[in-house]
């Protein structure tokens, strides 16, 4: 079969024309943006110059002149504003790294409680979920605020959970290990033991390859960390120092401590998180097809190798992208810390925009902040993603 | 043998399930003591539970104040919970500093409104006239609250307060928003290169920020984008902060609708000679948003939660007039009490509308699941 006519050539400058219509339509989007962003700069630009309002980046070197409550770099208030965003965008990391931990452990103790058999355990994991989704993150943390500041004992009466770690209006201080030379040793012995328990995982490999019988690997792998590490500790001469908190008539001083700020943060956006992790790990849970357990099964794989090599791995491949956004969630939630005085990023830039008047570079640096991170977790997830699709031939 | 022939068969009544089957006993035996584990983490949930509920009962019932005497409050204080607090300054709490001989407005205001959003829940009313409804029923909404209209005297935004703020900033923001973000969406599918990517820019721009960085540029820079001698008010920069920002997760909601519809839908819809538009209106609009009403509903939860921030650029919505109501240094103590009602009021419209989601989730799509 023949066909009749040749198909009409597309004619590239008629209306008639799909592709011209694209690239007009594409230009009048594209002209359109530009001209409200230069609507709006130019009016931003003109406001700016009648108010007399500052603008530009110098103030990032100027004296902050403004102390910050606490930080793991040291900070005075001589320093400059560039610094205490340094400092703002550190602590910031650190309440949302700890809490990203506390948040999947706890989450996933109770998405796995939701599947649990027990009536009690299910129905408790159920209310826990429901009740901390469905309240503001703002108002829980105004609740733990009050209890961390008002409901817990003054520090002269202040709980001892374990000895020598105080539990009061104060925050939570507890001891920690001095530094001393000899600890190099014991990390020096910790690599060694995770080479050696990688090598040890490899060549269980090989000799699964080779002969087709399975060695242990978690158990003898943990024991030659944990040896490593108390060999370098021992061949440093066992360095013992502690340093505990001491509590005088007013205070307690030495060892670590966290406020009481950071920890509303930190419990807070744990059991706020937690509450959605869980639903996840139980929706991954549930997305394995019974299927693929009778299946192994019928290959004769023990329970523990049936979760490990059939459960989990698919399990996780629901689990992880949406995980991952929740530890975004998690971080850009931080960003309450303005409403309880915990010093993150947004807090100091806040002061930084009082202090300076510098709107708008105070808002960008914030946004870019926050930019680079979530498109940091971005980049992470796709490239997970990617590498966990189902391999289909 | 006459009388045999009369013999009717009669079954005897059959002999209830053994108690180890059926009935509490065995109810209880697969549910709480199945297997030592089981056994074990019953009698330790109950214990916890043993210790703790007593304590809680007696706090918030047994020995708690109802009524707004402050003198009783502080007699009882560390025993008992002052709900006093509550029966106080429920109307401070709920419609902040809207006056207070006109609070009725309000409360109508909302009461329509919250009909309205449960009347919409209803597959049988999606229907045309409920778009007129809502038009009508904001309308309504915005003369009552703002007064000026049929002898009611106005009230400035500055003075509004409480829930009927909450509400307005999650329902506009969000009813706003869902012409932009069906937009949005349309364009980060669509072929052409600068549109989808000023799209997708728009999109992880914003998913990309926490949103009180957003309402801190409502707040200190929109009055600088605007142009001279403009003022905006705080309310109306706060929406359209608001209304972007739930813009783009919702163009992202939509998107996965418009990802999840197959692709023989528009090969079909091309096949019968509709032009792009219709496809996009008739075939693939319809079917996508229905996919994704239970998201939608998740993103109002969301946005219905995420209002509470506003309290952080100073405007009193329910978080906000409840920290006005604690302003009050006779009732400032009892400030767990406050926070616990305002927390119950959240707690309940967020429960039913995620109850609600789950509903309309195992209804709506069982015409197109095949069983």
């Amino acid at each position: 079969m023949t066909p009749s006519s040749p198909p009409p050539k597309a004619r590239q400058w008629s209306w008639r024309s799909k592709a011209f219509r694209s690239i007009v339509y594409q230009i009048i989007a594209i002209a359109a943006v530009i001209a409200i962003g230069a609507y709006l700069v130019h009016n931003t630009l003109l406001n700016m110059r009648v108010r007399g309002i500052q603008s530009g980046f110098d103030f990032v070197s100027q004296p902050a002149g403004f102390a910050i409550g606490e930080s793991i770099v040291p900070f005075d208030s001589a320093e400059s504003y560039g610094k205490a965003f340094v400092v703002g965008l550190s602590n910031t990391i650190r309440v949302a790294v700890v809490g990203v931990v506390l948040a999947t452990l706890l989450g996933t103790l109770v998405g796995i409680g939701r599947l649990s058999q027990n009536f009690l355990i299910k129905s408790l994991c159920g209310a826990y979920v429901e009740i901390f989704r469905n309240v503001p993150l703002l108002l829980q943390l105004f609740i733990w605020y009050f209890v961390m500041t008002e409901l817990l004992p003054p520090i002269e009466t202040a709980l001892q959970p374990l000895p020598s770690v105080y539990f009061s209006k104060n925050g939570l201080q507890y001891p920690v290990p001095e530094w001393a030379p000899g600890h190099w040793m014991t990390l020096a012995g910790l690599v060694v033991g995770v080479v050696g328990a990688w090598y040890w995982s490899r060549s269980a490999r090989q000799h699964l390859y080779a002969t087709g019988n399975t060695r242990p690997v978690v158990l003898p792998g943990l024991v030659i960390v944990v040896l490593g590490g108390v060999i370098g500790w021992v061949a440093g001469g066992m360095p013992g120092g502690m340093e505990i908190p001491e509590k005088t008539e007013l205070n307690v001083v030495g060892g670590g401590a966290v406020t009481p700020e950071f920890l509303t943060m930190l419990v807070g956006l744990t059991i706020y998180t937690a509450s959605y992790i869980a639903e996840i790990v139980r929706g991954g849970i549930q997305a394995v097809p019974f299927g693929q357990h009778e299946a192994s099964a019928a290959l004769g794989l023990s329970r523990g190798m049936e979760i490990r090599l059939v459960q989990l791995p698919q399990a996780l491949r629901v689990i992880i992208p949406p995980l991952t956004s929740q530890y975004l969630n998690l971080t850009k939630n931080s960003s309450l810390a303005v409403a309880v005085g915990y010093p993150d990023l947004v807090s100091i830039a806040n002061t930084s925009l009082n202090q300076t008047g510098r709107a708008i570079e105070c808002i960008a640096m914030v946004m870019a902040c926050y930019l680079t991170l979530s498109l940091l977790t971005s980049v992470f997830m796709n490239a997970y993603n990617k590498r966990s699709l189902i391999k289909e031939r | 043998m006459s009388s045999a022939e009369n013999v009717v068969f009669q079954p005897i009544a059959s002999r209830p399930p053994p108690s180890s089957v059926q009935g509490p006993i065995a109810w209880m035996r697969r549910n709480l003591f199945d297997g030592w584990v089981n056994s074990v983490s019953t009698l330790v949930v109950l214990a916890v539970l043993g210790l703790t509920l007593p304590h809680l009962f007696s706090w918030g019932v047994a020995h708690a104040v109802f009524a707004p005497d402050n003198a009783a409050c502080r007699a009882v204080v560390e025993q008992g919970a002052c709900w006093g607090v509550v029966s106080e300054k429920y109307r401070l709490i709920l419609f902040g500093r809207y006056p207070f001989a006109e609070q009725w407005r309000p409360l109508l205001a909302c009461g329509m409104l919250i009909a309205l959003l449960a009347a919409s829940c209803y597959r049988g009313f999606w229907k045309r006239w409920l778009l007129a409804a809502w038009v009508v029923v904001l309308a309504v909404f915005f003369a009552l609250m703002f007064g000026g209209v049929a002898g009611l005297t106005p009230v400035e935004t500055a003075r509004w307060g409480g829930f009927p703020l909450t509400l307005i900033l999650s329902t506009i923001s969000l009813v706003l928003s869902f012409p932009l973000a069906v937009a949005v969406a349309l364009g980060r599918q669509s072929k052409m290169p600068g549109i989808r990517t000023l799209c997708v820019m728009y999109v992880e721009l914003v998913r990309g920020v926490p949103l009180i960085s957003v309402l801190f540029m409502a707040s200190f820079m929109f009055p600088l984008f605007m142009p001279q001698g403009t003022t905006i008010d705080v309310l109306l920069r706060v929406l359209v902060g608001m209304t972007l920002f739930s813009a783009a997760y919702l163009a992202e909601v939509v998107r996965g609708g418009l990802q999840a519809l197959p692709k023989g839908q528009v090969e079909a819809a091309q096949s019968l000679g509709l032009s792009d538009w219709q496809t996009t209106r008739k075939i693939v609009l319809p079917q996508a948003l229905r996919l994704v009403v239970p998201a939608i509903m998740n993103t109002f939860i969301g946005a219905f939660k995420d209002t509470s921030l506003v309290t952080i650029v100073s405007l009193y919505d329910l978080t906000g007039a409840l920290q006005l109501a604690l302003g009050d240094a006779m009732w400032r103590k009892f400030f767990l009490e406050g926070q616990l009602f305002v927390a119950a009021i959240y707690f309940v419209f967020c429960f039913a509308m995620s109850r609600y989601s789950r509903w309309i989730e195992s209804h709506l799509n069982t015409g197109t699941r095949r069983q």
